[in-house]
């Protein structure tokens, strides 16, 4: 894997991979409920089965922010150098946006979970 | 020119001289020609701190009519004018433009530039927001302002017998407002990401600029939803196009879903900036860099993420599955954790530090007590079965405002008497601000805490009066005492404000030796930096040793003037690394027709004068080709520019690399969120609906695909002119241009046949009325690609476009791309989807 993905990621782009996830995640299980809820008979199945996808969903989800997880601890140099990263080199600005990186997969690792939770506790679409 | 020397060499009253001069405001009625980023954000700071006055009045007569039971002060008709433009004004007239106004002001000397990339489109920004400011609110005096609350719930707000012009005046003039929220918002990205100073790579960014850039793009995603919602609003009003009548297949909670999609991302674009004046306050006066600068970025970008997941809490008495709900508390609850981390920083940079007291420290200190109190109510009504309790009433209205207060106002006056001296060179009155203080915080808990309790007791918020015997009397009556008090801080604020202080003493250049670039900016001087410095620390007038003299004195970049013009620098996105010197407009009055025209178009349409509202829109155009033709994309004399310290840059980019293809980028990707919820409403009435055509006919297979085919026709072509250019056959490249445009006008005309052959009627039922505005955004979007591509033309034809100097052809190739991408889904999803999923 480490060869397949350069070591180098040189964009701001990657920092917002892990809420991006968050995002996707959260706006498949809204869609997915919404639909079943409101036209059962057009995906043909149980809310039992809706909850197995929203479940495998946030396995997927899940995979995906530890990888970028991984990957931004990597780029933070494996938490070799504490913070605050804040010299004038471009070492530094590479650390910071790992660990930058790092804490914002942390928060949307915790968010994809609160937000899959009620599917632990609710069975049909009660209104 | 020998720059090197002269940079080793102390640098002349001649240079200085002539620099001031280049960048000199003019005076007399000329004054209000400047586009300077110093003036224009002064005067939006002024209008909007004014706008907040006079909805602040507004809420003074409500209080008063609301202090004891069964009052008539005031009609029941005009509370409702009163509380909806209270609301109005408040959000969209004082609280998101007052950041606009700070960023404007602030952003330049704090990234050590000399101006924003877009000077007049700020400019233009801020007269679109004064004149569309003052049409809402003038409404009031004639009686005819929106009384329908502020977030013109339908079916109320789409009866034109029970909202009169009101709610036109609302939906017309919020757009044209949310217009320069999103060129504000263009402005922003692109300074941040390409005008810092060399060497500010992204870890050392001011904490500002990075809420602003979260904020800004927040905005990208945000507002267009809002507009694409005001469309439909006023499609429906205007010409009965049933988007929100069940009795035709609309549905008014599509209103809701795509205005709190805004509204509660809105709250956050409110609170991340007067959050960031904290983080630039806090070390400041802690006297230490800020602990957890990367946590600080965690939140921000964490928090603009996690707000666009919480719009259902304000739905969550709509009858939506309850899972839905849980889905958005969870959200909900997970977005106090950034919000946390944020005043946990706050707090652990206070005790690393030692905390100098003063008036911004006091606001700031009060503001995150309050906010935190606001955070709690936050979570509570968070959780549904609490929420279907409190909904509506005036226990909202507590929590409202305390978040409001506490952590929009507290920090925007904190910062005012912590920038005072940026402004005008003088402190305000410390004493003043002490008891000003004391009133506005002693006011806000006595007017807004007792309104958990009449909401707890029952009180339904935006009632005019309430009868005597509820419980609710005594706790009215003290939250109207408390509103007063607070209006008293308030005036005292801004009594201090506007004193004269000639008579004052002058404070140092940086009074609170503060560590950022800002306090190296003259009050006097309008160049923001007398030369571009390079940039080392996070802190660097702290760290970086005489560096304010070194800059003061010129000895870093651009010291001097060329060609009489205006120059900065752009710089890389992450190591802000010396790209090009830019060439930005000077005082001109342009910007001020555009908008003028521009607001002439939203009146004209409030009024319904159809022929007006058209030349309006002609004159908007024309206006601003011009503004474009003469200001933008000009060819320099030389190639390059000798930029001092031996560092040679080029005075002309285009593509990735120029700040134009950056604003066009971002102008697109907000223009497609709009398109997007204009999807997103199709496919809304298609769950809702058993049958979603209603047995109507749909604009069939045959027209929407051929649409799409010569769409993406057009789109090649389009990218054949561009490398024809590039290659030097110009001659060819006119020609294919215009083989484009009559592909591009032949596409749009079959995605019209469509629904038109089909005698689709957008009035009969929803289904026709969606199928048409979707068409409708295509064809606008393919003829604002068709006036691009003649533009080009033109500039080719009067040696403005060159191979070399390419500009104009890109930036109309990116446009391109989006226009493409929308016109094949749009295309696709008409066409296909009645076929497979009907």
């Amino acid at each position: 894997m480490t060869r397949i993905l350069p070591s180098e990621t040189d964009s701001l782009w990657t920092l917002f991979t892990a809420p991006v996830i968050w995002a996707l995640h959260f706006l498949a299980c809204y869609v997915l409920v919404a639909v079943h809820c409101q036209k059962p008979g057009v995906l043909g199945i149980g809310f039992s089965s809706v909850r197995l996808i929203i479940a495998a969903t946030t396995m997927a989800a899940l995979i995906g922010i530890l990888l970028s997880a991984w990957l931004a601890w990597r780029q933070w140099g494996y938490g070799r150098d504490d913070p605050p990263h804040d010299d004038p080199t471009l070492r530094d600005r590479t650390l910071f946006q790992g660990f930058a990186t790092l804490l914002l997969s942390g928060l949307s690792f915790v968010a994809v979970v609160l937000v899959a939770m009620p599917v632990l506790f609710i069975s049909e679409c009660l209104r | 020119m020998n720059t090197r020397a002269r940079s080793s060499a102390p640098p002349g009253k001649a240079q200085e001289q002539r620099l001031r001069e280049v960048w000199r405001t003019p005076s007399g009625w000329r004054y209000w020609t400047s586009v300077n980023n110093v003036d224009v954000g002064i005067w939006y700071a002024g209008a909007a701190f004014a706008f907040m006055l006079f909805a602040g009045v507004l809420a003074l007569i409500m209080r008063a009519q609301l202090a004891v039971p069964d009052n008539d002060l005031v009609s029941a008709d005009f509370y409702n004018q009163a509380f909806t433009l209270h609301g109005t004004v408040m959000m969209f007239l004082f609280a998101v433009p007052i950041f606009e106004a700070i960023a404007i002001f602030l952003l330049p000397p704090m990234l050590g530039a000399r101006e924003l990339p877009f000077p007049r489109l700020g400019a233009f920004g801020f007269w679109s927001f004064l004149l569309g400011g003052v049409f809402v609110c003038g409404s009031i005096f004639f009686n005819a302002a929106p009384s329908s609350g502020w977030f013109m719930y339908p079916p109320l707000a789409t009866d034109e017998k029970l909202s009169g012009i009101g709610a036109d005046i609302w939906l017309l003039g919020l757009s044209f407002i949310e217009v320069a929220s999103i060129a504000a918002a263009v402005e922003i990205i692109v300074g941040i990401m390409k005008c810092r100073a060399p060497g500010m790579r992204i870890n050392l960014m001011p904490l500002f600029a990075w809420y602003l850039l979260v904020v800004a793009g927040m905005i990208l995603f945000a507002f267009p939803p809002l507009i694409a919602g005001d469309i439909l609003f006023e499609l429906q009003r205007m010409f009965d196009w049933p988007f929100f009548d069940p009795a035709r297949g609309g549905d008014p909670l599509l209103w809701q879903h795509l205005f709190w999609i805004f509204g509660h991302p809105e709250v956050y674009i409110i609170f991340l900036p007067a959050i960031a004046l904290m983080a630039m306050i806090v070390p400041t006066f802690a006297q230490r860099p800020i602990v957890g600068y990367s946590w600080i970025v965690l939140a921000a970008v964490g928090t603009g993420f996690l707000s666009f997941g919480l719009w259902v809490h304000h739905m969550f008495t709509t009858g939506l599955p309850q899972i839905s709900l849980a889905f958005f508390s969870a959200a909900s609850a997970a977005v106090a954790i950034p919000t946390a981390v944020q005043i946990f920083v706050f707090i652990a940079t206070m005790l690393a530090g030692r905390v100098v007291l003063s008036i911004p420290m006091l606001f700031g200190a009060g503001s995150i007590a309050t906010f935190v109190i606001g955070g709690l109510t936050g979570v509570m009504v968070a959780l549904a079965p609490f929420d279907w309790q409190a909904h509506d009433t005036y226990f909202v209205v507590g929590h409202l405002h305390y978040v409001l207060i506490g952590g929009m106002l507290f920090p925007v006056v904190a910062g005012i008497y912590y920038y005072f001296p940026l402004i005008n060179a003088r402190h305000l009155s410390v004493r003043w601000g002490k008891i000003a203080f004391w009133l506005m915080f002693t006011g806000l808990n006595v007017a807004f805490f007792p309104m958990h309790l009449t909401g707890l007791r029952g009180m339904p918020r935006r009632v005019f009066t309430y009868p005597g015997d509820l419980g609710w009397d005594w706790l009215n009556l003290m939250s109207t005492a408390g509103a007063y008090t607070f209006a008293a801080g308030v005036l005292i604020v801004v009594a201090d404000i506007v004193r004269p202080k000639h008579g004052d003493p002058k404070s140092a250049l940086n009074p609170w030796n503060a560590g950022t670039l800002e306090w190296i900016s003259e009050p006097e001087e309008m160049w923001g930096v007398r030369s571009i410095p390079i940039v080392e620390s996070r802190y660097p007038l702290w760290d970086q040793k005489n560096l304010v003299a070194d800059v003061n004195a010129g000895r870093f970049y651009l010291p001097d003037v060329e060609e009489g013009r205006r120059e900065g620098m752009v710089t890389s996105v992450l190591d802000a690394k010396p790209e090009q010197v830019i060439r930005v407009p000077a005082t001109g009055g342009i910007t001020m027709i555009a908008a003028v025209a521009l607001a002439a178009v939203f009146l004209t349409l409030t009024f319904k004068w159809w022929l007006a509202a058209s030349l309006a829109g002609f004159a908007t155009l024309a206006t601003i080709l011009y503004w474009l033709w003469t200001g933008t994309a000009e060819i320099p004399k030389k190639a390059e520019r000798d930029a001092g310290l031996g560092l040679v840059l080029p005075l002309y980019t285009s593509g990735p690399a120029s700040v134009g293809w950056w604003a066009m980028f971002i102008t697109m990707t907000g223009n497609s969120t709009g398109f997007a919820s204009l999807v997103f409403g199709y496919f809304f009435y298609w769950t809702i609906h058993a049958d979603f055509t209603a047995g109507a006919t749909g604009p069939g297979l045959t027209w929407p695909l051929i649409s799409v085919a010569l769409f993406v026709l057009a789109w090649g072509t389009m990218m054949l002119a561009r490398s024809l250019n590039a290659n030097g056959s110009v001659g060819l490249m006119r020609t294919i241009l215009v083989t484009s445009s009559v592909l591009a006008i032949a596409a749009a005309a079959a995605a019209l046949a469509g629904p038109w052959l089909h005698r689709m009627d957008p009035v009969a039922h929803v289904y026709p009325a969606i199928v048409w505005v979707l068409v409708g955004w295509t064809v606008v979007h393919a003829g604002l690609g068709v006036i691009m591509q003649f533009y080009c033309l033109a500039r080719s034809v009067a040696g403005r476009l060159t191979p070399t100097h390419d500009m104009d052809l890109r930036n109309t190739c990116l446009y391109w791309h989006f226009l493409a991408l929308m016109a094949a889904i749009s295309g696709a999803i008409m066409g296909l989807f009645p076929e497979v999923g009907g």
